[in-house]
C-alpha cells in the first residue's frame, strides 16, 4: 500500500454560499494518523469546508492538494463523506444497501457482514432499512466506510443520534483507521477524544480577521 | 458484480418494490388508453385511425409521470453526492439508471400495447407497428426525459417544470413514432423512412442524454 496519502493541504481557500463569504482564506494542513477536528458555531461553514474537499461545492479561490496518494484518482476518489444525510433506501434491506455501495465504490474491504458486525447490526442483516431508528440508520450509513478502503475519512457530526456505546465503538473504529495511517477530518461541536489530534477553529472571528 | 450492474440491479429492485414507479406507469397508461373510448364514442373507425396516437400520447405521459423521481430520490437521502464523488463516471452511471427505468416503466407500456390497441379496434398489421414503434421510441423519451429529471432535480416539486421542458424535446419522436405506425396501414407512404429517423432519434438521444444530464447533475451540485 504505498498509496496512502499523507496530508491533505487546503491553501487560502474562500468559498461563496448564497452570495455571502462562507469561508475567507482559511488554510489547514491535516496530517495521516491524526484527526484534524473541525469545531466552531452553527453556520460558521464546519460542513462547508467538508462538501469543499468532498469536491461537492466549489472554492472562489485557494486549492487543496494532498502529499501522496494515487495520482490516478482525484482528491474526493479517495475521501469517504460521512455527512448528515445516510444515503440508504427504506426498500432495501440493511444488507442490500451496504452491498451496493460496496459494489459501487470499488476497492473493497471488509464484507458487508464483518461491517455489520463491527457497527452492531449483524442481528439485523435482512430488515428493510425502513424500520431501522435514527442511530441504527446512523451505524449503518457509517458502516459503508468500512466496506470500501479510502484513507481520508470526512464525517460530519459522526456521533449525532448515537448513544453513548454507539459513539465509544465509533470513536474506536475511527481510532483504528487513524492507526492504520489514515486521515480524518471531522466537524463537530463536541469534544472528541482522540489521541492525536489538530484541531482547526471555525467562526465569525476567523472571517472577519482574515 | 461491477459498480454498474449492481446500479441496475439495485435501480430494479427499487422499481419493483412497494412505493416503485414500475407498476404506477403501466396502470397510467391503461387509464388514458382504457378513457380514450368513452371520451370519443363508439366509432370504430375513427378509434381505428387515432389508435397509435392515443397509444403514443398515453405512453409519453406515463413514463414522464416517474421520471422526476429518477436522480431526486438520490439526492433527497445523499446518495446522489457519493455517486459524484466516486470513481464511476456519471455518464455512465445516468445511462445505466435510464436504462433501467425503461426496463421498469416503458418495457411495461412496450408489452400492454398489442392487448391495449385491441380497444381501439386497430388492424393486426396497425397494432404490430405501433409496438414496433413504441418498443423503438420509449428509450428515446426516457434519455431526453433524463436531462429534464437532472435539471430539475433540487427543485421541491419538480415534475410539472420536468413535463414542461421536456414535451417539446419530445415532439420529434412523437411525430416520427405515430407516422411510423399509421404509415404501415396507409399505403402509399412507405414505413421504413419515418422508422429509421425514430430509431435515429432514439439512438441520438441514448448518447445526447446522459451527456447532458451528467452536465446538468454537476452543476446542480453547487
Amino acid at each position: 500500500m504505498s498509496t496512502s496519502v499523507k496530508r491533505l493541504i487546503g491553501r487560502s481557500l474562500s468559498l461563496d454560499r448564497g452570495g455571502r463569504r462562507v469561508l475567507q482564506d482559511l488554510s489547514f494542513e491535516a496530517v495521516a494518523g491524526s484527526a484534524l477536528v473541525v469545531t466552531g458555531s452553527n453556520g460558521a461553514g464546519k460542513s462547508t469546508l467538508l462538501r469543499l474537499i468532498a469536491g461537492l461545492l466549489r472554492a472562489v479561490s485557494g486549492e487543496i492538494t494532498v502529499d501522496g496518494g494515487d495520482p490516478e484518482l482525484s482528491i474526493p476518489q479517495q475521501c469517504h463523506y460521512f455527512g448528515h444525510m445516510d444515503a440508504l433506501k427504506p426498500q432495501l434491506s440493511v444488507e442490500e444497501n451496504l452491498g451496493f455501495w460496496r459494489a459501487f465504490a470499488g476497492t473493497p474491504d471488509d464484507t458487508v457482514i464483518e461491517a455489520l458486525d463491527r457497527v452492531g447490526l449483524a442481528r439485523l442483516a435482512t430488515l428493510p432499512a425502513a424500520y431501522l431508528s435514527a442511530g441504527q440508520r446512523r451505524r449503518l450509513a457509517f458502516a459503508r466506510l468500512l466496506v470500501t478502503k479510502r484513507p481520508i475519512w470526512l464525517l460530519d457530526e459522526p456521533t449525532s443520534a448515537l448513544d453513548a456505546a454507539s459513539e465509544a465503538r465509533l470513536l474506536e473504529i475511527v481510532g483504528e483507521h487513524l492507526a492504520a495511517g489514515g486521515l480524518v477530518v471531522a466537524a463537530t461541536h463536541l469534544a472528541l477524544p482522540f489521541e492525536r489530534m489538530d484541531s482547526l477553529r471555525l467562526g465569525p472571528s476567523v472571517v472577519e480577521a482574515a | 458484480m461491477s459498480a454498474l450492474s449492481s446500479l441496475f440491479v439495485r435501480e430494479m429492485k427499487l422499481a419493483t418494490r412497494v412505493g416503485g414507479g414500475a407498476l404506477m406507469g403501466a396502470l397510467f397508461f391503461l387509464i388514458v388508453v382504457t378513457v380514450v373510448p368513452f371520451g370519443v364514442g363508439p366509432d370504430l373507425n375513427l378509434l381505428a385511425r387515432i389508435g397509435p396516437a392515443i397509444l403514443w400520447i398515453g405512453a409519453l405521459l406515463a413514463t414522464l409521470l416517474s421520471l422526476d423521481r429518477l436522480f431526486q430520490a438520490d439526492r433527497d437521502d445523499g446518495g446522489l453526492d457519493l455517486i459524484l464523488m466516486g470513481e464511476t463516471p456519471l455518464e455512465l452511471v445516468v445511462l445505466v439508471k435510464c436504462l433501467a427505468h425503461w426496463t421498469a416503466t416503458g418495457l411495461p407500456l412496450v408489452i400492454a400495447s398489442p392487448v391495449l390497441a385491441i380497444f381501439m379496434n386497430m388492424e393486426p398489421v396497425a397494432i404490430g407497428a405501433t409496438t414496433l414503434t413504441l418498443a423503438v421510441g420509449t428509450p428515446a423519451l426516457t434519455f431526453v426525459g433524463a436531462i429534464g429529471a437532472a435539471l430539475t432535480v433540487s427543485l421541491r416539486r419538480g415534475g410539472l417544470l420536468l413535463a414542461i421542458l421536456v414535451l417539446p424535446l419530445t415532439v420529434p419522436v412523437m411525430i416520427f413514432g405515430v407516422s411510423a405506425a399509421t404509415a404501415a396501414v396507409q399505403e402509399p407512404v412507405p414505413f421504413a423512412t419515418p422508422f429509421s429517423i425514430l430509431a435515429a432519434l432514439g439512438l441520438f438521444s441514448m448518447v445526447l442524454g446522459p451527456i447532458a444530464g451528467a452536465a446538468a447533475l454537476r452543476f446542480a451540485g453547487d
